[in-house]
């Protein structure tokens, strides 16, 4: 059963609401920060990786051949 | 058990790793969210009030599941740095450098929530109590396995200082738990039990429990994918991570 009779009342939690609420929140925060920093990482070096193999492949390639030929 | 071994051995290569953790990541991720959001309600608004706190000891249900997993990481971050060790594992030194800001963040987690609940419960935020000195102790423990990574050129030598910290650390672990019975602490007296009955309500321990299982797989979760960002990065010039884009 819910324990609090009204949504103000869920949030003072008489008087101890700031300490919970703050409590979950940084919690929270915390754990939103060590999930996303190492999707971000990943993403970072997976780019780097792409753009080094992009790098590598014009320069594999004959002089000129990137061009149309001329007329 | 043969077959169990070429399973071990298979995971101990990091482009195996990489792959087989990217197949348990969804599942991870969706026991994590169900667990986190059903324990989270079920703790904030369902469970009874507590007859000598009122509502302030709802902070337990974040408290007790970061403290539990800051000790238990602890010894994933040691345990990984000794197998580095011995058998020279190079992905058992990426686990051990991924769990140490983890283990850290969790500290701070458990110390902080500790901090706000001993405001209403002891009216101080902090005392230099047994119990807390040496979770703090622990919090500087990961930050210096942290710093150790970054404080040699070679990568080699940083794991292994790093590993041998972790290990020296592990004497704290014991002290942490046995602080509430051998120190007459301001801390209250270890809320679950392995052996005898816990000293707390079936109606909250039951989102307690809920709230630890959502933690251990939390941290799970948050432990293969610092470990997968450390392996591309390790291996970002061999060909299988070139290969994961554009094959």
């Amino acid at each position: 059963m819910f324990q609090f009779d009204s949504f103000a009342d869920f949030m003072t939690m008489d008087g101890h609401g700031v300490y919970v609420w703050v409590s979950y929140l940084i919690t929270l925060v915390v754990m939103v920060w060590l999930l996303v920093w190492p999707l971000v990482a990943s993403r970072h070096t997976r780019k780097a990786v792409r753009r080094g193999a992009a790098r590598q492949e014009r320069f594999a390639k004959p002089r000129g051949s990137a061009e149309e030929p001329d007329g | 058990m043969a077959s169990f071994y070429q399973w071990f051995h298979r995971l101990g290569a990091p482009k195996s790793f990489y792959f087989l953790t990217g197949k348990w990541l969804p599942w991870l991720a969706l026991a994590t969210g169900v667990l986190l959001v059903a324990g989270t309600v079920w703790g904030l608004g369902f469970a009874p009030q507590d007859a000598k706190q009122g509502n302030s000891y709802r902070i337990i249900f974040i408290h007790v599941p970061a403290a539990f997993l800051s000790l238990a990481g602890y010894y994933v971050m040691a345990v990984a740095g000794a197998i580095g060790l011995i058998w020279r594992m190079k992905l058992s030194f990426m686990v051990m450098k991924a769990a140490a800001p983890l283990g850290a963040a969790l500290t701070f987690v458990s110390l902080f929530t500790g901090a706000l609940w001993g405001k209403p419960t002891w009216g101080t935020y902090w005392v230099w109590d047994a119990r807390i000195t040496s979770m703090l102790v622990l919090f500087f423990l990961y930050l210096g396995v942290l710093a150790l990574q970054y404080a040699y050129r070679s990568g080699d030598a940083a794991n292994k200082a790093s590993a041998v910290l972790a290990l020296v650390g592990t004497v704290n672990i014991p002290i942490i738990y046995k602080s509430v019975d051998w120190w007459y602490t301001l801390h209250q007296p270890a809320t679950l039990k392995l052996t005898g009955a816990s000293t707390i309500h079936p109606e909250m321990l039951y989102p307690l429990l809920v709230m630890i299982a959502a933690f251990y797989c939390f941290y799970a979760l948050a432990l293969i994918l610092a470990t997968r960002a450390e392996i591309l990065h390790r291996e970002r010039r061999t060909a299988w991570v070139a290969e994961l884009d554009g094959g």
